[in-house]
């Protein structure tokens, strides 16, 4: 079985990020990690290539400055082989942009499925899997929270509100996964070692077909108009229990109508 | 350890830092009081150390180690792992280190086959026993004596104070087999299960969650295959394994020193007294300096004699000041950061009280404060 899986390589969250004020994007300078989100849909492929008793796990990322280090973390959990898209055509690039590179990219690699996450750390579209779905013209499915496949078919768990619906469908196929739903492995001494001779592949978007016009600022049809502060929140009342303070709370939940 | 910046590292030290990291934070930091008041860390954390490969430095790969020895790495994963401020967590899990070093050195493959393979995974535990009622610092005078019978040693004596003496599948014990003196001792591996061998547990200050216990051994029988190199080597062996110890207990009561450091920190920031953060009053700035002049030094210090170890040098005399110097840094942290946080520090579950009791056995244990001393002394030939 293969799978590939996007990872996307973010700033560290740890760090506290900056705007770049002429484009109101996020300033990328710095090293980039793996995104949280999407070691859930690593630690998945693993699983369901080790279930199926062979196959492999390509990643698939598109970042700035050829950047490998959250492909490094994901090889050395286990992944294989891994695809990066870097080019200086791509800065500025919109959801839609992204996955049409994405799925450019996937579609050299044609795998059984692809992994993604439902929505990434830091940019949070929650747009990207689908769109590559619909650049790829395969199934989608979202929200996954359990895989199982065999015979070409996947049976998948999809998490809703209150509980989760059953859903197969035949692959090739695109499943986002929800954050959590899987323990990722801690990367080993070993995995850590193995990583450094695994093959990644760099390409461009011409390697990829896909002009610049397409793409970047240029192509991008989603443009962060302005990024103001969030509204600072009011203090809260204090109130000093006086032998009523039961009744102040009684009437304050009564008044929020959750009692 | 927050001094992730050095020459010294390279980006596999830094991945690796991550990931054990990773493990404290989510699996270790959370549950370290708990597993004090249980007396004991859960099992199933060997193996999910285990798999990460935090057992493999300096043991063969085809044993399940990391197929090399290097310094640095052990001492960023001994660092990370002691930021859960837990010194008992660190010594259960890692008696597999001072107990399999003699075994990865100088054991026959079967020995390591049966040995190191499955402490290396988790399945097994080992733990070394050298110290005995009679004394700890004077190695050379060990009195529990294994005579050969047939194909058997007979051991009979005891030993205290044993990091994981309770739990250990298996133990690696100094042993007379000849005369007095440093040249009649011997390293055998013997069975946790074999017949004539008791243990009991020792209530401690500190280290909770790590069980230390008095072994019996009473005409226990040992195959005599399971003798470490010669008769008669068993001395040097020791001091070997100790210089790999003690840098490891100075690595890990400096990152000690900076968990106090941090708690005590974080405490002055936040808390007011007489109209002011406790950190805006002199007296109390003038301490976490202090903390972080010594424990930046001391660091400074432990990554330059780990990179000297990976180049083929063998710094003794340092290390044994080092482990001075660490230990006594980690005392006065523990004891400045205890002032700064006032009451709280004194109450069970605090992350200072647990590091204050826990200060005399980095002290005392491995090679006591006096005996690093004399030891150094020895090496400047004075
Ligand atoms: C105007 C604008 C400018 C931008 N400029 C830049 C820039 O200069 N440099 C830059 O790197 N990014 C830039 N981005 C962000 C980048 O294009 C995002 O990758 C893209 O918008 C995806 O959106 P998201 O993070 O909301 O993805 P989501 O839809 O929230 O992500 C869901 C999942 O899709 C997958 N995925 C998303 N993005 C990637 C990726 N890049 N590689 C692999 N898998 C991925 C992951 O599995 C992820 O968990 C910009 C975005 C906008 C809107
Ligand atoms: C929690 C804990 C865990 C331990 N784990 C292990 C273990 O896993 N395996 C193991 O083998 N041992 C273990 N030990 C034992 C430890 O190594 C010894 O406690 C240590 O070596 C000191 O020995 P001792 O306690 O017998 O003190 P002693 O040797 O009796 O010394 C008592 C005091 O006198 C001082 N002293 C001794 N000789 C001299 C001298 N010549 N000049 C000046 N001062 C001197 C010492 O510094 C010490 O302060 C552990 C100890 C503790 C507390």
């Amino acid at each position: 079985m293969k799978v590939a899986v996007c990872v996307k390589q973010i700033p560290d969250p740890a760090v506290p990020g900056e705007l770049d004020p002429s484009t109101n994007t996020l300033n990328r300078d710095d090293k980039l990690i793996l995104d949280e989100s999407d070691s859930f849909g690593v630690e998945l492929a693993l699983q369901l290539v080790e279930a199926a008793g062979g196959g492999s796990v390509t990643l698939v990322s598109m970042a700035p400055r050829s950047e490998v280090s959250g492909l490094r973390t994901a090889l050395a959990m286990g992944a294989d082989d891994a695809v990066l898209v870097s080019d200086d055509a791509l800065a500025g690039t919109d959801a839609l942009g992204t996955a049409k590179v994405l799925g450019a990219a996937l579609g050299r690699v044609e795998p059984d499925l692809i992994l993604a996450g439902v929505e990434s750390s830091d940019g949070y579209t929650g747009t990207v899997p689908e769109q590559i779905a619909g650049v790829m013209g395969i199934a989608s499915v979202t929200f996954a929270k359990k895989i199982e496949a065999s015979d070409g078919m996947l049976s998948i768990q999809r998490q809703t509100d209150d509980g989760y619906d059953e859903v197969t469908c035949p692959m090739p196929a695109l499943v986002s996964v929800t954050g959590g739903v899987v323990e990722p492995r801690y990367p080993s001494f070993k995995g850590i070692m193995a990583a450094k001779k695994k093959p990644v592949d760099q390409v461009g978007i011409a390697d990829l077909g896909i002009d610049a016009s397409a793409v970047g600022f240029a192509g991008s049809r989603q443009e962060t108009v302005a990024v103001v502060d969030a509204e600072a929140r009011e203090a809260g009342e204090i109130v000093i229990d006086e032998g009523e303070g039961f009744q102040r709370i009684a009437d304050f939940l009564a008044e929020l109508k959750v009692i | 350890m927050i001094t992730a910046s050095s020459p010294f590292y390279t980006d596999e030290h830094h991945e690796f830092r991550e990931s054990v990291r990773r493990f404290v934070a989510e699996e270790v930091t959370p549950n370290v009081h708990e597993w004090d008041m249980a007396g004991e860390i859960p099992r199933d954390l060997y193996y999910t150390a285990g798999a990460i490969g935090i057992f493999g430095d300096g043991f063969e790969s085809e044993y399940g180690g990391h197929g090399r020895r290097d310094a640095l790495l052990r001492l960023v994963m001994l660092q990370e792992l002691s930021m859960a401020g837990s010194g008992g967590f660190l010594a259960a899990l890692l008696s597999n280190y001072i107990g399999l070093s003699p075994i990865g050195r100088f054991g026959t493959d079967e020995i390591k086959a049966k040995v190191v393979a499955p402490c290396m995974t988790g399945d097994a535990i080992s733990a070394l026993a050298i110290t005995e009622p009679s004394g700890g610092s004077d190695v050379a005078r060990i009195t529990t004596t294994a005579r050969l019978d047939g194909d058997d040693y007979v051991v009979n004596g005891s030993k205290t104070f044993i990091t994981s003496g309770m739990r250990a599948d298996y133990l690696t014990v100094a042993v007379r087999t000849g005369g007095e003196g440093p040249a009649g001792i011997s390293m055998l591996v013997i069975d946790g299960d074999s017949p004539g061998l008791s243990r009991t547990k020792l209530d401690k200050m500190g280290w909770l969650s790590s069980d230390t216990a008095t072994l019996y051994f009473d005409d226990v029988r040992v195959p005599a295959d399971q003798l470490l190199g010669e008769e008669g080597t068993g001395f040097s062996m020791i001091v070997n394994n100790f210089n790999a110890e003690r840098i490891d207990m100075a690595a890990q009561s400096i990152a000690f020193s900076r968990v106090c450091f941090n708690e005590a920190l974080a405490w002055a920031r936040e808390r007011s007294t007489f109209g002011r953060k406790l950190a805006e009053h002199q007296v109390i700035r003038h301490k976490l300096v202090e903390m972080d002049r010594r424990i930046n030094a001391d660091q400074a210090w432990c990554e330059l004699l780990a990179w000297r170890l990976n180049q083929g040098d063998d710094p003794v005399a340092e290390i044994a000041e080092l482990k001075v110097s660490a230990t006594q840094a980690f005392e006065f942290c523990a004891r400045e950061a205890a002032q700064i946080l006032g009451g709280a520090s004194y109450l069970r579950g605090d992350t200072v009280e647990r590091l204050y009791r826990e200060v005399r056995v980095q002290a005392i244990g491995g090679g006591s404060e006096e005996i690093m001393r004399d030891l150094a002394s020895r090496q400047l030939g004075l």
